[in-house]
Parts: structure tokens; C-alpha cells; sequence
């Protein structure tokens, strides 16, 4: 049924403005109708013999969110996680449209690589999935993939998931490539020789704990180097995950002068500290590493100047088995879908840090924005994408009872409050809470 | 003698010993006294006691040590426990066998306390969260390396009778060094004031939060030290060039008969080994008078001897609790 009326919730659509009670009219998987009175939306509906109506008060109607960059794992990992298990879990977080990263095994560095995650999301039917296509043949920074052809089978953008590329002149030939297709390239920058080895941020904690270090460095140097290269091609870059003072600044600083430059961040670098690695707890093991409190201070601000414009969950879902191990030879990362509404919450909405307008903006047109897509917003004729979220239901993180097939979150146990209620993919429930 | 009639006199109270970090200087005084009280009962470590009889201590050594280990494995005995030794030279993941399955494998055989050396950090933190026996940090990486710390103390104890108010200077590779980490958390709660010296590269700034003061020479520093502790260069734990050669840190860095001569009489050199003849320290100093070095290591016996009755006496405390 793609006939829907969502009745009495808080509609907050940042593209438009919008914030305030509303009825939000679908019909044939279209939003047709968003009223404030009920008369007008009992108008609205006339004549439509078929539909389904939601009461939605005390909930905030927000656009589907997206997620610029999710780990699905397939193929080559199953063990971690499967395009069906990832995809349901990004419904039950929220979000109706996410972008698939290209650490798959083999690659996503060509033509049918792309096609396959199309497939397996049009299998799963779940929220809606965009290929990424990898930036160089088998993430090894050293020749273009097909990015043409990529393109062609539908990604969306560009980017070797966690492999930086070191090599500049490469760098600077995609990000020249890559503009004739409009496409951004999503960059992983971390100077690799610095952050070698390294399994958290590098700082009076590493040196208390006697590990190895990432300095905030590895990832300023590389911003900078990147950005340097978009005002050189003309290209755009989209920075994945900052988690340092001085990459937000130099962001900030390259958008006012008009570099094609932008940036998200993850709801784990925004709520933890590099403090919780005394508990040696390979969950809190990320690479970008978890920061010192002014970093996560200027991570912050950057959210609500717009210079970060979207947040990532960074869904990075691993075997168990994986983490259980000695922290160095733990992988890096966390299952990050299911709690990034939670966490963000938390981060910044509880302290007053952002307004719900500000943070849906983040999840919704902000993604959307960096990729291009035709989704993020409630205008009238948009497909029906619909995140419904209770703002005041406290929560409790079970790990266990993720949709992901990745359980490790530094998160389990933890109360949060805001939860999804239900998500909405062209004007059809897909996931609803128990 | 029973465990119950240990001889201990002061607050202790801990499951297992991972690093002095969480220690309070009264439970530091508890070992040093405890080792004082053993060290007369086994006639100065000629003598066995029952002490531990039935008690199993498991020595699990993921990174190779010939010292500390044979060290542990002699304390245990020597007090009545039946021993057994695992070492993997490599972590045991690259037999497919998870590091925790490997230690609750052994723990399944009825082991009440495991000592572990890892490579990794935080490895003995992540078997105390899964293993009932009690757990003794034998060394993680660049962690910590608490018995070593504690026999280091208290042979700066025993000579001079007192810690607080005593200047110690650590040399060396501060950066890769869970003996300094130790030294540093047990010397600074106890009152000495704490230098560490060593190449600016192996000296983190960051560690001045830890209560010591930053030297970058040793010259410097000498005429004002009571204690110096030259930690070995960790040649296999760095990465890369951190110092241009050899011959320039033994130059700049290296106790030597020059350097003695300008230090304080009663200087106490201490060396945690395996030494580096010629690198941290030559031989004449090495074999000299101001060198204590093998006090540390007959020490070391009596220090972990006093950590593992403290364990066990914890252990059964525990079980008498739960039954």
C-alpha cells in the first residue's frame, strides 16, 4: 500500500524550513500533501478509497535519513555482514537511502561489482542502496578504476573505503576524472606513515596506556593536502569522518572561499573520548581513533556552523570473533547503524548543542547533498522517504538484538534517549518498532 | 606455615595485579613488607615454604623472556605451588586459536593464577575480565611491567631505607618502556621525585602529566640523582629510526666511568636487563660498586614470591566468600 496519512506529528523538513505540527498526505508513493489543519488534509485525501493512516503525535516526521558511506560487506565478508542484514539494520536506524562502500572482496572497482549491489538490494528490499565505486583498481592508490563505467552502473560517488590515497598526482587525477561526472570523491585522509600501527589517538592517554598512537596530524595533513588538490582540479572531495580541530578548520576556512570541499562526522567521535581506552576495550578501537574532548568541542561547532554537513554512522560491522582478540589485532570500527539516532541524541541534543531541525538537516539533505540524490527533503512530488522518530523514548542498547549482523558497539548496554519509530520507503512501512 | 598465617601487615585486597597504576602506596608498602618478612622466613631465598601447597600457577608467555619467567617459576616453587609453563613465541592466533580460548583452555585445567606476558597492552586487563584465577601482568607490551617495578623500588629501598624524598632518574627509551610506566605510577606515589631522561624522540611530552619532570641530559641532571635506572633500548619495539646511531646514544645517553665520577658518591646505578653492555651502560660501571643490579634480580624472587601469596591469600578469601 503506498497510500499513507501520517496524522499529528511534528513535521520537521530542514530543506523547506518547516518545523511544526502537521498531516503528511502520500499517495502512490509520493509525499502529495503536507496540511495543518485536519479539514484540509481530510480534503487533501477525498476521493482516495484505499490508505493507511498513522497517528504520529508526539513523534517528529523527519525525511528518510541517509548515510553517505555504509560497510555492507558483500560480497567476500559475510561473516560480517550481508546486503539483506546491513540494509535492514540502516531501516531500523532510520535511514532509507545509503551509499554502499567498496570494501567488498573483490573491490567495487568495476561495472558488474556495482550491478551485483544493486541486485542484492533489490533482493533484500529493504532501504534504498547507492554503489560507491572504489577510486583506484583494488584500493591500492595507484591506477583510476573504471569510473566512467562505475558510473554507469550507478555509483554515486567515488572512494578506496579505508585506503587512503597517498599517492597525490593520483589523487589529483580523480578528483580531475571524477568532475566530469559530477561525482565527489569520498576520501579516507589519514597520512598513512603516521597513523601506521596506530590503534587510538596519540596523546597523554596513548602515552599513559603505552599504545600506539594516530596523531591528529595524520588526518590534518591530508585534509589539507586534499583540499589543496580540489582548489587545483576544480574537483569535489568529501571527507570522510574528521574527528580533529584543525581538519574542521581547515574545512571551514576552504567552503568560505568557495573549495568544492566537504565533510562528515561519526556519532561515536561526537559522544566518546580517547579517555575509554583504559578499559583496553577493542569496541572503542576506531580508526579515525576516538579524540580528546576539544577535538570533539570543535567537531561540535563544526555541526552547528555547517561546516560538517552530514554525519555518517561510519557502519563498519565485524564478527564477534574478529574483536575478540588483543587490541592491535582487533579491525578497527563499529556496527553503527542501529544506534547513530541514539547517540546523536545524546551527543547533541540532551547537552543543547543542536536543535532537532539542525540535526535532521545533517541526516537527511546534508548526505543527500554530498551525493547528489533526490532524496533528504518532504517537498510535495518527492518520493515518500519517512523517518518517524520518538524524540522522548528512553532506550536501552542490546547488541544482541541488532538487525545488523555486526554486534560490536562500544554502545551495548547504554541508555539513550530517541528512538525510530518507524521508517518509510516511497510511502511504504518497511520497518516499524515492536 | 598456613596462608592464612602470612605475615601481612598493611591494606591489599586486590584480585590481580595488572599495573601499579591502580595501587595505592599502601598496598605498596604492603609487598615491600611482605617481602621483607619473606626474605627472613626462607633464610634470604634459601629455603622453601608450604605456603602455597595445591595452589597451580600457570606461566603464560605470549612474547619470548627467559628472565621473568624462570624469576616467577622459581617464586612459585619456592613457596609450595606446582607450576606450568605455555609459551607461544607468536600470539596464538596465527594457530587460529583465539588468545582468550588459548587462556581458558589452561585455565580449565585447574590453574588459580596466570601470569601473562603479551606483547599487546591491555592483554592481562582482557583475561582478568574472562578468567576466574587471578591474574598477574607479567609485562604487556608497552604497558606496564608492575613486578618489575616493585623489585626495582624496593631494592632502592633496601639500600637506602626510604623512597619518599629521593631523586630517580629513568634513562632511556621512556616511549616504549612499560618498566618506566611502572617505576613512574609506584616512585611518584611514594614521594620521590621522578626525572625521566632520554633522546627527545623517546620521550613523550605527555608524560610530565604523570608527576615526573622531562631531561633531555643526562649531564644535566646527574649531580642532582640519588637513583639512576637505565632502561634497555628497545630496539624490537620501535618503529623506525627514533636516534641516528648506537654510538651516539651510548655518547649521549650511556653510564659510563666518566659520568660516575661526576655523579654523587653514593649513587645506586640500577639496570632492569637484559643490559646492552656498552649501550646503556659499560661494563665497568656495569660490575662496579655503584651497580645494584643483581640485588634487582635476587629481589625480584622475593617480590613476586610476596605478589603471588598476596593473590593466592585474595584468591581463597574469595572462595571462602562465595561458599
Amino acid at each position: 500500500m503506498t497510500n499513507l496519512l501520517i496524522t499529528g506529528g511534528r513535521v520537521i523538513d530542514p530543506a523547506s524550513g518547516r518545523d511544526g505540527v502537521a498531516d503528511v498526505l502520500v499517495l502512490d508513493g509520493r509525499i502529495t500533501a503536507i496540511e495543518t489543519s485536519s479539514a484540509a488534509s481530510a480534503e487533501a485525501r477525498q476521493g482516495v478509497s484505499e490508505i493507511r493512516q498513522i497517528d504520529a503525535t508526539g513523534l517528529i516526521v523527519s525525511p528518510g535519513f541517509i548515510d553517505p558511506h555504509v560497510s555492507l560487506r558483500e560480497p567476500g565478508y559475510e561473516e560480517d555482514e550481508s546486503t539483506a542484514s546491513g540494509t535492514a539494520a540502516a531501516l531500523a536506524g532510520g535511514f532509507t537511502a545509503i551509499a554502499a562502500q567498496t570494501d567488498t572482496s573483490p573491490v567495487l572497482d568495476n561495472r558488474s561489482a556495482a550491478e551485483f549491489v544493486r541486485l542484492q538490494a533489490d533482493r533484500a528490499r529493504n532501504c534504498r542502496v547507492y554503489p560507491l565505486g572504489a577510486i583506484t583498481k583494488q584500493h591500492k592508490g595507484e591506477e583510476l578504476a573504471e569510473i566512467g563505467q562505475l558510473v554507469q552502473a550507478g555509483a554515486v560517488g567515488f572512494s578506496d573505503a579505508r585506503h587512503p590515497v597517498a599517492n597525490s598526482e593520483v589523487m589529483r587525477r580523480a578528483l580531475e576524472y571524477t568532475r566530469m561526472f559530477h561525482r565527489p570523491v569520498l576520501h579516507f585522509a589519514m597520512v598513512p606513515e603516521l597513523a601506521e600501527g596506530g590503534v587510538m589517538h596519540e596523546g597523554f592517554q596513548s602515552t599513559r596506556l603505552g599504545l600506539r598512537g594516530i596523531p591528529a596530524a595524520a588526518q590534518d595533513i591530508m585534509t589539507g593536502r586534499d583540499i589543496a588538490l580540489a582548489e587545483l582540479t576544480g574537483g569535489r572531495v568529501h571527507i570522510m569522518c574528521v574527528t580533529t580541530r584543525d581538519s574542521v578548520s581547515r574545512i571551514r576556512h576552504a567552503r568560505a572561499i568557495g573549495t568544492s570541499v566537504s565533510c562528515d562526522v561519526a556519532p561515536h567521535h561526537l559522544l566518546l573520548t580517547d579517555e575509554v581506552m583504559e578499559r583496553f576495550d577493542t569496541m572503542y578501537k576506531f580508526n579515525p581513533p576516538l579524540r580528546t574532548r576539544d577535538h570533539l568541542e570543535a567537531l561540535i561547532s563544526g555541526l552547528k556552523d555547517g561546516t560538517i554537513t552530514a554525519i555518517s554512522a561510519d557502519h563498519q560491522p565485524r564478527a564477534i570473533e574478529k574483536k575478540q582478540v588483543e587490541l592491535d589485532a582487533a579491525p578497527f570500527g563499529s556496527s553503527g547503524l542501529e544506534t547513530a539516532l541514539g547517540v546523536c541524541v545524546r551527543a547533541l541534543i540532551d547537552p543543547g548543542y543542536l536543535t532537532w531541525p539542525e540535526l535532521i538537516a545533517r541526516l537527511t539533505v546534508g548526505p543527500a547533498s554530498v551525493l547528489g540524490l533526490p532524496h533528504g527533503t518532504l517537498a510535495i512530488g518527492q518520493l515518500a522517504d519517512i523517518t518517524l522518530i520518538d524524540p522522548a523514548v528512553r532506550w536501552t542498547v542490546d547488541a544482541t538484538r541488532f538487525k545488523s549482523a555486526g554486534r560490536n558497539t562500544p554502545f551495548h548496554g547504554m541508555t539513550l534517549t530517541g528512538q525510530v519509530a518507524a521508517t518509510i520507503v516511497a510511502g511504504e512501512v518497511r520497518w516499524q518498532r515492536e | 606455615m598456613q596462608l592464612s598465617e602470612l605475615p601481612v601487615c598493611g591494606p591489599w585486597g586486590e584480585k590481580h595485579l595488572l599495573g601499579l597504576e591502580r595501587l595505592t602506596a599502601s598496598q605498596l608498602n604492603t609487598v615491600f613488607d611482605l617481602a621483607d618478612q619473606l626474605k627472613d622466613l626462607t633464610c634470604d631465598g634459601t629455603e622453601r615454604l608450604s605456603l602455597l601447597k595445591g595452589i597451580v600457577v600457570a606461566n603464560l608467555f605470549f612474547e619470548n623472556s627467559t628472565r621473568t619467567r624462570t624469576s616467577f617459576s622459581l617464586a612459585a616453587r619456592r613457596l609450595g605451588a606446582d607450576t606450568v609453563d605455555f609459551s607461544a613465541s607468536t600470539s596464538s592466533l596465527s594457530k587460529g586459536e583465539t588468545f582468550i580460548d588459548t587462556a581458558l583452555t589452561i585455565e580449565a585445567m585447574g590453574v588459580d593464577m596466570v601470569v601473562c606476558r603479551h606483547r599487546t597492552p591491555g592483554a592481562p586487563h582482557l583475561l582478568s575480565r574472562h578468567l576466574k584465577a587471578g591474574v598477574l601482568n607479567a609485562g604487556d607490551g608497552t604497558h606496564e611491567h608492575p613486578t618489575q617495578g616493585l623489585l626495582d623500588i624496593y631494592t632502592i629501598r633496601r639500600h637506602r631505607g626510604r623512597i619518599a624524598g629521593l631523586t630517580v632518574a629513568l634513562v632511556g627509551d621512556i616511549r616504549h618502556s612499560r618498566v618506566a610506566r611502572s617505576n613512574i605510577h609506584g616512585l611518584v606515589k611514594l614521594g620521590a621525585r621522578v626525572i625521566v631522561c632520554g633522546p627527545s624522540t623517546l620521550v613523550p611530552q605527555e608524560i610530565r602529566q604523570l608527576g615526573v619532570e622531562v631531561a633531555w641530559s643526562l649531564d644535566d641532571i646527574l649531580p642532582e640523582v640519588d637513583c639512576v635506572n637505565l632502561l634497555r633500548v628497545q630496539f624490537e619495539r620501535q618503529r623506525g629510526a627514533f636516534f641516528p646511531s648506537i654510538t651516539e646514544y651510548a655518547n649521549l645517553f650511556g653510564m659510563n666511568g666518566d659520568r660516575i665520577r661526576r655523579a654523587r658518591k653514593d649513587l645506586l646505578v640500577l639496570a632492569p636487563g637484559p643490559i646492552n653492555r656498552g649501550v646503556e651502560l659499560t661494563p665497568e660501571v656495569a660490575d662496579g660498586p655503584h651497580s645494584v643490579i643483581l640485588d634487582q634480580v635476587s629481589n625480584g624472587l622475593l617480590i613476586r614470591m610476596a605478589c603471588l601469596s598476596l593473590l593466592a591469600k585474595e584468591r581463597r578469601a574469595g572462595q571462602r566468600g562465595v561458599a
